[in-house]
């Protein structure tokens, strides 16, 4: 006799003499796994688990699999063609010179998931609102002039990224002005006032961080082997300690659940990716405190969005407008709040960015930062058509775009070059957002 | 059903409930009642007035003039809020569900269960799931599962379970529910109907297609023109009657003459 027939006997034997009726459905669900009758759904089987896992890429939800397949790419392209690329000088590198592009990508995710319907909505000003941000933090904390203590400064550029993301948000939700007209204005805006404070405000064009605290934030590392170490014990200890304890809740209540092989599988890959990462860091100058700082933010933005109710009205603003309206989602605050996020990480981003150039200048969100957030985020499978996307996707697709960045640099191409593929990176990763949209469409008409 | 006595005070009572839009009366004085455990079909032609009489019972338009009684108590909706907190629900033709949320986060959006400020997705799961399995919704692989990969008669399974699952929920209404759907599908939801009923819900129906609700209602409310033309019981009245009724229903009311009964 199976477990399941065990479990069914004693089932009858309680429900002996009851009326049949809603509770016997509770009855039924409570009785544990196996007793979830009427639905022919997943079991505790790895097998079943990985078919169903391949039924819904083919379905067109794909997660992580282009990223990394994406990466799996650029490690063997830039690889073969460059001695230089894969070595753990270049890795630390990377990790530096991704941070602006993923802090900044964080904000964008917030603005591209509460898309409206068809109609995409974008921040086309993050680049330059960053760059205010950072240069009145440079300004502020210029010795005497005024002086501002370091963390007064960043305070001040966090809350004036914050109030830049209201103000287009009032503009956007109350008046009524497409996001890509308001963030397009903003653009000119922003960039003419990092133009006005460095060039005709001071006079200078080019100002300097004299607080060491300032520059360390991008550029410091962790000497010390075993502060990485640490970091990466934490990451797999928390990862481990969410992912079991998940487990274990849905198990008490008799909910089905990704089997456990399949879990410890998932912990222990993720413990050769941070403990590996660890070692190269480490085998160079240390993990850069930058990263650190990343993964808390990252780990913060992705408590909010996948476990909190506000985080779940997000992605139904960008799912369903009306669906949400009519759940009583003030849809307007929602989209507020998304702006004033995303205004807050270019704050966030500013000051990594300053930080990281030791300095701010008028061309300092010059070139294609911009461009390279979005990338991010849509390379890190953001869908542009809202409600889909998680946070985490800035780290991979600002790790892809800085990878290629970097990869082209060291081979000494030409900027014409890098632009182009550049682009046409961008262009496979919206396309394969498209396609898989119009798989998941179809299928639901199916 | 345990509720076949109470059938001398309905469930939802409307009386004399009239709106108009500017200059456009759009209903007319209208007597309306759904009995607790019945299935009450509205039907209409287009523009007899049937998404106004609901629009306005559950708040969205409230009506002009007329009186509501829910439970024996004269009640006044002014919101669909407030329509939900005495126990009314409406399930739209267009669903409302979010195609990238999953069927559990669809159920519970706007209302999510939280501890310490962190959705309790295990509780949510666990009720959503005996929820349908109340409903005997059984074609569902997973409740996990995103939205946008449902049928059509799949998501009005959960649609109506999200209207059920409230604990005090007492009457729900469907608007079109089957009007985009197939043969076997449509077979679901009239069976979902049924099963709501005998789980003693009010239901009412608004339809076109007369083969399904002579399979699913116990009376029919026949709209015309804006005015309540006809309540029929399903058993005693074939489907020409209700034709005959909704094209050339007798009007108790001259439109535009306020209060004067047609001299008959």
């Amino acid at each position: 006799m199976s477990d399941d027939d065990i479990r069914d006997v004693e089932f009858v034997d309680e429900a002996t003499g009851e009326v049949l009726g809603i509770d016997d459905a509770n009855q039924a669900a409570l009785a544990g796994p196996g007793r979830t009758a009427g639905f022919a759904g997943p079991t505790s089987g790895v097998k079943e688990y990985l078919r169903q896992r391949w039924d819904s890429v083919k379905a067109g939800e794909l997660g992580s699999l282009p990223i990394i397949v994406g990466l799996i790419v650029i490690v063997l392209v830039f690889g073969t063609l460059e001695d230089q690329f894969l070595t753990s000088r270049n890795f630390t590198n990377v990790l530096l010179q991704m941070a602006p592009i993923a802090f900044l990508a964080i904000g964008i995710i917030f603005i591209l998931l509460i898309a409206d319907g068809e109609v995409v909505t974008i921040d086309l000003s993050v680049a330059f609102v960053a760059a205010t941000c950072g240069t009145v933090l440079v300004l502020l904390q210029r010795p005497d002039d005024p002086g501002w203590p370091w963390w007064a400064a960043i305070l001040a550029a966090l809350l004036l990224g914050t109030a830049i993301g209201l103000l287009h948000a009032l503009i956007i939700t109350k008046l009524g002005v497409p996001s890509f007209v308001t963030t397009l204005a903003g653009f000119l805006v922003w960039s003419g006032v990092v133009l006005w404070l460095t060039l005709d405000f001071t006079d200078a064009g080019f100002i300097r961080i004299q607080d060491q605290r300032l520059v360390d934030l991008a550029n410091k590392f962790f000497e010390d082997d075993w502060v990485g170490w640490a970091l990466g014990a934490a990451v797999v200890a928390v990862y481990a300690l969410i992912r079991l304890n998940d487990l274990r809740s849905r198990a008490a209540r008799g909910l089905t659940s990704t089997p456990f092989p399949i879990v410890m599988a998932q912990i222990v890959g993720v413990a050769v990716l941070s403990f590996g990462a660890v070692a190269i860091a480490n085998s160079d100058r240390g993990v850069p405190l930058v990263t650190l700082i990343l993964g808390l933010f990252l780990a913060f933005w992705t408590f909010i969005v996948s476990k909190t109710r506000f985080g779940r009205h997000i992605y139904a603003v960008g799912g369903s407008p009306e669906a949400a309206r009519r759940a009583g989602i003030s849809v307007d605050n929602i989209r507020i709040a998304c702006f004033m996020i995303n205004g807050f990480m270019a704050g966030v981003g500013g000051t990594i960015l300053v930080s990281r150039l030791r300095s701010t200048s008028s061309n300092i969100a010059g070139g294609n930062l911009l461009l390279e957030v979005i990338a991010a985020a849509v390379i890190g499978g953001v869908s542009l058509f809202g409600g889909s996307g998680r946070i985490i996707a800035a780290f991979y697709g600002a790790l892809v775009i800085t990878s290629i960045k970097n990869g082209m640099e060291l081979m000494g191409l030409s900027s014409g070059f890098k632009f182009i593929i550049t682009g046409i990176v961008l262009l496979l990763a919206v396309l394969v957002d498209s396609i898989s949209k119009r798989r998941r469409t179809q299928r639901g008409l199916a | 059903m345990s509720n076949s006595g109470e059938a001398e005070s309905p469930l939802l009572q409307c009386r004399g409930v009239s709106k108009s839009f500017g200059a456009v009366q759009a209903i007319y004085k209208i007597d309306f009642e759904v009995r607790a455990g019945e299935v009450m079909a509205l039907v209409g032609d287009n523009g007899a007035g049937k998404s106004t009489l609901i629009k306005g019972i559950v708040g969205i338009y409230p009506f002009d003039e007329g009186t509501v009684e829910f439970q024996g108590q004269a009640v006044s909706i002014g919101s669909p809020r407030e329509a939900a907190a005495l126990g009314i629900e409406v399930v739209y033709q267009d669903l409302a569900l979010a195609d990238n949320l999953d069927v559990v986060a669809n159920m519970f959006l706007g209302r999510e269960v939280t501890k310490n400020g962190v959705m309790n997705e295990v509780a949510m799961e666990h009720r959503a799931q005996a929820t349908l399995e109340s409903l005997k919704v059984t074609t569902l692989r997973s409740v996990r599962q995103t939205v946008a990969g449902l049928s059509g008669g799949q998501r009005q399974a959960v649609a109506v379970a999200k209207a059920v699952m409230w604990g005090d929920s007492k009457m729900i209404i469907l608007d079109e529910p089957t009007a985009a759907l197939g043969v076997a599908q449509t077979r679901q939801v009239l069976d979902l109907v049924g099963r709501l009923a005998e789980q003693g819900y009010g239901v009412v129906i608004i339809s076109h297609n007369l083969h399904d609700i002579f399979e699913v209602a116990d009376r029919i409310t026949v709209l015309r023109l804006g005015q309540q033309v006809a309540v029929m019981d399903r058993r005693g009245s074939t489907q020409q009657d209700v034709v005959h009724a909704i094209t050339a229903g007798e009007m108790k009311y001259v439109p535009g003459m306020d209060n004067q009964e047609v001299a008959s």
